[in-house]
C-alpha cells in the first residue's frame, strides 16, 4: 500500500483566530481519540512489549528471568528456525510469481470480448472470499492420501498415487497449490482493474504499425501495468511471508517440521509446543518476523521511488 | 476510479466489440472459441474444489470411502450436518462468531469513520505526523505482537471472555485510510455551511457528512465483517482452552478436525456452514467488495 502525498494546509491554519484553532484541536482529539487509544493499547504498546519479552525467559513456575540475547542466540542456532525460514522462502518463491503470472494471464483472457466473462470472473474470484481456514480444511480433504480427490483422480488417469501427507516435500507442494487456488483471483482482479486503465487505442495503433499480439503485450501493455504488478508483488510477498491459517488447518506444520512456516513456528513455540514456557523465545521469533517485514517494506519504498523517477523520466 | 465498479459488470460486451481490430472473420471466430474453451476449463478447475466440498457435505460415509472416482452424488444425506451438531456446540460457535464479528465491526467502523473524518477535514497541529505514525502500524505483522497481546489480555482481565478477541481486533488503521480518502473528496464548503448555521463539529459530521457516506460505510462494514468472520490467528490464542467460547474457524480446527479425523463429510458440512454467510454476502454486495479491494490496491 503506497502512502498518498499528504495535503499540507499549514497556510490556512495561520489565518484562523487562535480560539477557533484551539476549538478545532479539541474537537479533533475527540474524533481521533477512540482510534488512537485502541491502536496505542493493542498495537503500539504490544510492539514495544514484544521487544522486552524477547529478552526474557519465563520458567515453569511463571517466574520471569532476564535472558539477555539468549533467545536470539537460541534462534540463530536453532535448526528448526532455519528450516521454517527455508520453508517460508520456498513457499513465497513458488506462490508469488506463479500466482501473479496466472492472474495476469487470466485477466488478459477475460478482459477481451468473451460471452459470460462476468460469470467467469466472479467464480475465479470466489475462493478469495473463502477463509484461509476453510481453504486449509478443504485442502486437507482434497489432498488426503487415502481417499482424497486428487489421488483418486491421478489413479483414474493411470498415474501413481502421491504421498501428499507423509512426504514433506509433497505436503509443501499441496499447500502451495491450495494457496494458488485461493489467491489467483485477487491477482486477476487487480490486473483487470489495471488493464481497464490501458488505452486500447495505443495497442491498436501498434497493431496497425505491424506489431504482433505478443509484441504489443510485451512492450505496451506490460509496462503500463507496472503499478498493478508492483502493488501485487508487495501484497503477495507480505501475505506469503506471514501465511498461517491455511498451513495450520491443512497440515499443522507437519509431517515433522516440513511445512512449518516462520509464523506457525512462532505460534508453536509460544502456545503449542511446551505450554507458555517458551513465550520469550516465541516473542523473539515474532520480533524477527517484524524486522523482516520492515526490510521488505523498506525495499518497497526504495523501488517505488526509483520507479516513480523512471516514469517521470519518460 | 469509478470505472472499477464495472470490473464485474453484467455482460455489456457491445462497446468492446466495436473496439476489437477487424481481422479475417474466420480467424477471429476460431480464436474466440479457443479463448472461450480455455476460460471454461480454468473456471471449472477453480470452481471444482467448492463443488467437491458441497458434494462431500451431502454424501454418505460409505460413498466417500468407496474405491474409485465418483464425480456426482450417489446417495444424498444430511447426516453430516446432524452428527456434529449433536457432538459439538456448533450453534454456540456460530453465535460466538456472530457476536465477535458484529461487535468488532461496530467498534472498528465507528473509530475509523471518526478518525478518518478528523484527518481529512479538521485542521490541527501535528495532523500529518500523527497520521503517518498511525499508518505505520499497518506494517506490524499481527503475529509479531501475539505474545505481548496475550500477556496484555491476561493483565487486563480480558482473557477468558470474548472481549479478548473483540478489542484487539478492533485496533486497525486500514479503515481510517479508506475513510480519509473518501472524506477528502467531500467539499469543505458543505461542512463550513453547516458550521456557519451553528452546528458543532460532531453535529456537522453526523447530520451533513455522514448521510453522504453510504458507499464508504458499505465498503468498511463489508471488509471488516468479512475479515473478522474469517479471523483465525489471534482468536486461536485468545480463546484457547474453552470450547464454549470458540468461533467457527477455531471450533473446526481445534475440535472438529481433531476428533473427527477421518470424518470428512461432517467437517465439510460445518465448513460449508462457515463459508456460506460470507459467500452470500459477497454475491449480494459484489460491487462494493470489488470496488473496495481494487481501490485499496491501485492507489
Amino acid at each position: 500500500m503506497t502512502v498518498h502525498p499528504l495535503r499540507l494546509r499549514g497556510a490556512r491554519d495561520a489565518r484562523q483566530p487562535l480560539r477557533v484553532r484551539a476549538n478545532t484541536t479539541l474537537a479533533a482529539s475527540g474524533f481521533i481519540l477512540p482510534n488512537l487509544v485502541m491502536l496505542g493499547l493493542f498495537t503500539l504498546f504490544p510492539l514495544v512489549y514484544a521487544f522486552v519479552i524477547s529478552f526474557q525467559n519465563l520458567d515453569s513456575l511463571g517466574w520471569i528471568t532476564w535472558a539477555g540475547f539468549g533467545n536470539y542466540v537460541t534462534m540463530v542456532t536453532d535448526p528448526v528456525f532455519w528450516q521454517s525460514m527455508a520453508n517460508t522462502g520456498v513457499f513465497t518463491l513458488c506462490t508469488v510469481p506463479v500466482g501473479m503470472a496466472l492472474g495476469l494471464a487470466i485477466a488478459v483472457l477475460l478482459n477481451g470480448v468473451l460471452p459470460g466473462r462476468t460469470l467467469f470472473r466472479s467464480i475465479i474470484f470466489l475462493p478469495l472470499v473463502v477463509s484461509g481456514v476453510a481453504t486449509g480444511v478443504l485442502g486437507a480433504w482434497m489432498f488426503d492420501q487415502n481417499n482424497g480427490f486428487i489421488d483418486k483422480m491421478l489413479q483414474a488417469i493411470g498415474l501413481p498415487a502421491v504421498d501428499w501427507q507423509s512426504n514433506g516435500a509433497w505436503a509443501l507442494t499441496s499447500i502451495i497449490l491450495v494457496t494458488l487456488w485461493q489467491r489467483v483471483g485477487f491477482d486477476m482482479l487487480i490486473y483487470l482493474a489495471g488493464l481497464q486503465g490501458v488505452d486500447a487505442g495505443v495497442q491498436e495503433a501498434a497493431r496497425v504499425d505491424g506489431a504482433s499480439g505478443w509484441q504489443s503485450f510485451r512492450y505496451i501493455t506490460l509496462p503500463l501495468l507496472g503499478p498493478s504488478t508492483f502493488f501485487l508483488l508487495i501484497m503477495n510477498l507480505i501475505y506469503s511471508f506471514q501465511v498461517f491459517d491455511t498451513v495450520w488447518a491443512m497440515t499443522r506444520g507437519g509431517p515433522g517440521y516440513s511445512t512449518t512456516t516462520i509464523v506457525s513456528y512462532a505460534y508453536r513455540l509460544a502456545f503449542d509446543e511446551s505450554g507458555p514456557s517458551l513465550l520469550g523465545y516465541g516473542a523473539a521469533v515474532g520480533v524477527a518476523i517484524y524486522l523482516i517485514t520492515l526490510a521488505i517494506t523498506a525495499v518497497q519504498w526504495r523501488l517505488n521511488i526509483r520507479r516513480e523517477h523512471a516514469e517521470q523520466g519518460v | 476510479m469509478s470505472s472499477l465498479t464495472d470490473v464485474f459488470e453484467v455482460g455489456s460486451g457491445l462497446p468492446e466489440v466495436a473496439r476489437t481490430p477487424r481481422g479475417p472473420k474466420r480467424k477471429h471466430g476460431r480464436l474466440l472459441w479457443l479463448r472461450l474453451t480455455v476460460a471454461i476449463v480454468i473456471t471449472v478447475v477453480m470452481a471444482f474444489p467448492l463443488y467437491w466440498m458441497l458434494l462431500t457435505a451431502f454424501s454418505t460415509r460409505a460413498d466417500l470411502y468407496a474405491p474409485g472416482l465418483h464425480l456426482w452424488p450417489r446417495h444424498l444425506t444430511i447426516d453430516n450436518f446432524v452428527a456434529p451438531f449433536q457432538a459439538f456446540p456448533v450453534w454456540r460457535w456460530f453465535g460466538n462468531s456472530l457476536f465477535i464479528t458484529v461487535m468488532t465491526t461496530i467498534i472498528t467502523v465507528i473509530c475509523n469513520l471518526l478518525a478518518g473524518y478528523a484527518f481529512a477535514k479538521l485542521r490541527f497541529r501535528g495532523r500529518n505526523a500523527l497520521f503517518l505514525v498511525l499508518l505505520s502500524t499497518m506494517m506490524i505483522p499481527p503475529q509479531a505482537i501475539i505474545v505481548p497481546q496475550f500477556k496484555l489480555s491476561v493483565g487486563l482481565g480480558l482473557y477468558g471472555s470474548l472481549w479478548s478477541v473483540i478489542l484487539p481486533e478492533s485496533a486497525v488503521i486500514f479503515g481510517v485510510f479508506l475513510a480519509r480518502q473518501f472524506f477528502i473528496a467531500i467539499p469543505d464548503e458543505l461542512v463550513e455551511a453547516a458550521r456557519v448555521d451553528g452546528a458543532g463539529q460532531f453535529r456537522a459530521f453526523r447530520s451533513v457528512v455522514l448521510p453522504l457516506c453510504k458507499p464508504l460505510l458499505a465498503v468498511l462494514i463489508l471488509l471488516t465483517f468479512m475479515g473478522e468472520w474469517n479471523a483465525f490467528g489471534w482468536p486461536l490464542v485468545a480463546l484457547s482452552g474453552n470450547q464454549n467460547q470458540f468461533t467457527l474457524p477455531i471450533g473446526i480446527v481445534a475440535d472438529l478436525q481433531g476428533q473427527y479425523t477421518s470424518n470428512y463429510g461432517a467437517i465439510m458440512a460445518i465448513n460449508l456452514l462457515m463459508i456460506l454467510p460470507i459467500v452470500i454476502l459477497f454475491v449480494a454486495f459484489q460491487k462494493y467488495f470489488v470496488e473496495g479491494l481494487a481501490r485499496s490496491g491501485l492507489k
